[in-house]
């Protein structure tokens, strides 16, 4: 290997880390707070990319009809337990909340999808259309279950990830889909040639997860959240709300993936099924960190971006099964350092 | 007649086929420290964390002459009823300060502008916390993790202040300091249900007491009353009675 392919892979996998990384955080908040291992993550990110897609060619993009529907069941969950709990007087307002932010993003969409405006509304309609998306799945399918188990957790997010690939294929086919680059630039650093996209790609990442930085160790309610995961009934004893901090995680981790599926787009052809290898491969980095540190979450994600680029060049056909086995020395050195507590029925 | 800020009237609480409380009654006025004092595993815990509605019960639990039957334990925050568990439940991987700011969240909702000042009560009331105030709450001594929690509590402005064995694992000297710190709260106009496994220390700082025994309220009265009370003294504070007074 010479030295340009060795800042060729560098490159690539710096680009790939940067996605994986926010992945990793957001399955990390949303697992701290929700005790859920969100598998189904990475389909916001295929859900990004697609429904970018879909308004740059002029379609009005099915996961429209899909956040409709989610917010119609969502509705009709909130009337039945406002009703049944005797606080009937609360349910304007809850059904307000629920339905009158996707409806005025359909209609929103519907006006603007013909219009064939620039690629930043695009992006904006697609995060309009995509992270909602969190907290109405946390409400249909995660609220009722919130005392679970986590085992009854992760089967239920096993059966959103199924369901969401499903509705995937139903709305945007087979066919995969690569949207035009941010830009066209391209940046020579000696030997290495830089594409715009790739520097989109490092810039976004890093502003988001410095936002995220600031938001969760300078801001009350970011506090609030670290807190709800360090401390479940310490938080209720505050008045945080685990119901409040679960709609909060999931909408970050549905406008993580969404921007993920945005940013990497114009670099790789994404299918309706493509988000549950890249969710896993933030789980890998999540699980480096042990689905609790951050900073550990990040170089876990940075490692596995390394393995799979170089992995990609000597062993092609096998690059993800060198991601996914570096999982089991992880899983052993943790097994074998930390101490274990049976989890409470 | 001073207002009625707690009434619980025939509290029944189970634990699968286990009956803990059963037919519990008691009332908390406005600016006084009511104790319930009683053995281990006579449901004391459970009564605190029944009124908080950390645990299902059956019966009448009014605040402020609101019914709490539906209430969220997030709302009952928010109205001034506050919790400070035997466990203390803190957040160990953040800093004291953290900790204390978390406190106030429902006032912070709510826009309230005067939380620094709260803080700036709080650190005058314990302060030990101000010096620790970047130091992980986790890294505390016991008694710097209950000063801790009472600051915490007193950060969100409770109406009422449940305190579940303020004084359990402490050493002496920090017992005397807590305690005289929950006695200095009544001034500031904050009501007190305290329960106490020291039973003596209890009746000196309150101004009515229960004695709660299997699951029941078997005695009440003024704590000086229940002090002298033949059986009290008997069961709950032993050789000395109520001659044997603790520094307050």
């Amino acid at each position: 290997m010479d030295f340009q392919t060795l800042l060729i892979l560098a490159q690539d996998a710096v680009t790939n880390s940067a996605i994986y990384a926010l992945l990793a955080l957001s399955l990390i908040l949303v697992f701290g707070v929700t005790r859920v291992i969100f598998v189904a993550q990475g389909e916001f990110v295929s859900y990004g990319a697609l429904t970018l897609a879909s308004l740059q060619m002029g379609v009005m993009p099915g996961t429209v009809w899909l956040l409709l529907m989610l917010a119609g069941i969502a509705a009709v969950m909130e009337t039945f337990r406002l009703l049944t709990s005797g606080a009937g007087q609360e349910l304007p307002r809850s059904l307000a909340t629920v339905l009158v932010p996707p409806l005025v993003i359909a209609g929103l969409v519907k006006v603007c999808t013909p219009l064939h405006l620039p690629l930043g509304w695009q992006v904006l309609l697609t995060m309009l259309i995509v992270m909602p998306m969190g907290p109405l799945l946390y409400r249909v399918a995660f609220r009722p279950l919130a005392d679970a188990t986590v085992l009854v957790l992760l089967i239920a997010a096993v059966a959103v990830h199924f369901v969401l690939v499903g509705l995937g294929l139903l709305f945007f086919g087979a066919e995969g889909v690569r949207t035009p680059p941010f830009s066209d630039a391209q940046f020579q650093f000696g030997f290495l040639s830089v594409s715009g996209q790739s520097l989109w790609v490092y810039v976004a990442s890093s502003v988001f997860i410095a936002l995220l930085a600031w938001f969760f160790n300078k801001t009350l309610y970011g506090k609030a959240l670290r807190a709800v995961a360090f401390n479940r009934n310490g938080a209720r004893l505050v008045g945080i709300s685990p119901h409040l901090a679960g709609t909060f995680s999931f909408a970050l981790a549905s406008a993580i993936g969404c921007l993920s599926g945005v940013l990497i787009g114009p670099v790789t052809t994404l299918y309706y099924d493509s988000g549950f290898l890249i969710g896993l491969k933030g789980f890998v980095g999540a699980i480096v960190g042990g689905m609790a540190s951050y900073p550990l979450a990040a170089f876990g994600a940075l490692i596995v971006g390394f393995s799979e680029s170089f992995s990609s060049f000597w062993l092609s056909g096998y690059k993800d099964v060198v991601v996914f086995t570096m999982i089991i020395p992880v899983l052993l050195w943790r097994s074998l350092s930390t101490v274990h507590y049976e989890e409470e029925e | 007649m001073s207002e009625r800020l707690l009434t619980v009237n025939d509290l029944n609480v189970r634990y699968g086929k286990v009956e803990a409380l059963y037919g519990a009654s008691l009332s908390v006025d406005r600016g006084t420290i009511v104790s319930v004092i009683g053995p281990n595993g006579a449901g004391k815990s459970t009564l605190l964390n029944a009124v908080m509605g950390v645990l299902p019960s059956r019966g009448i639990i009014e605040f402020c002459g609101n019914n709490m039957g539906n209430v969220s334990i997030e709302r009952r925050v928010a109205q001034g009823l506050c919790l400070v568990p035997e466990t203390r439940e803190l957040f160990s991987q953040m800093s004291v300060e953290d900790n204390l700011e978390l406190g106030a969240f429902t006032r912070y909702r709510r826009g309230d502008k005067g939380i620094r000042a709260t803080l700036d009560s709080v650190f005058k009331l314990f302060p030990r916390l101000e010096q620790r105030r970047s130091q992980m709450a986790g890294s505390l001594s016991g008694g710097e993790r209950q000063m801790l929690a009472l600051g915490r509590a007193l950060m969100c402005q409770p109406t009422l202040l449940m305190l579940d064995e303020p004084s359990l694992g402490l050493a002496p000297l920090i017992v005397k300091e807590i305690l005289n710190n929950i006695s200095s709260l009544r001034s500031t106009g904050v009501s007190i249900l305290l329960i106490e496994q020291n039973a003596r220390a209890a009746l000196q700082i309150s101004d009515y007491g229960y004695v709660l025994e299997n699951g029941e309220i078997a005695l009440e009265g003024p704590s000086r009353e229940l002090a002298n009370n033949p059986r009290v003294i008997e069961s709950y504070l032993g050789i000395g009675g109520v001659e044997a007074k603790i520094e307050c």
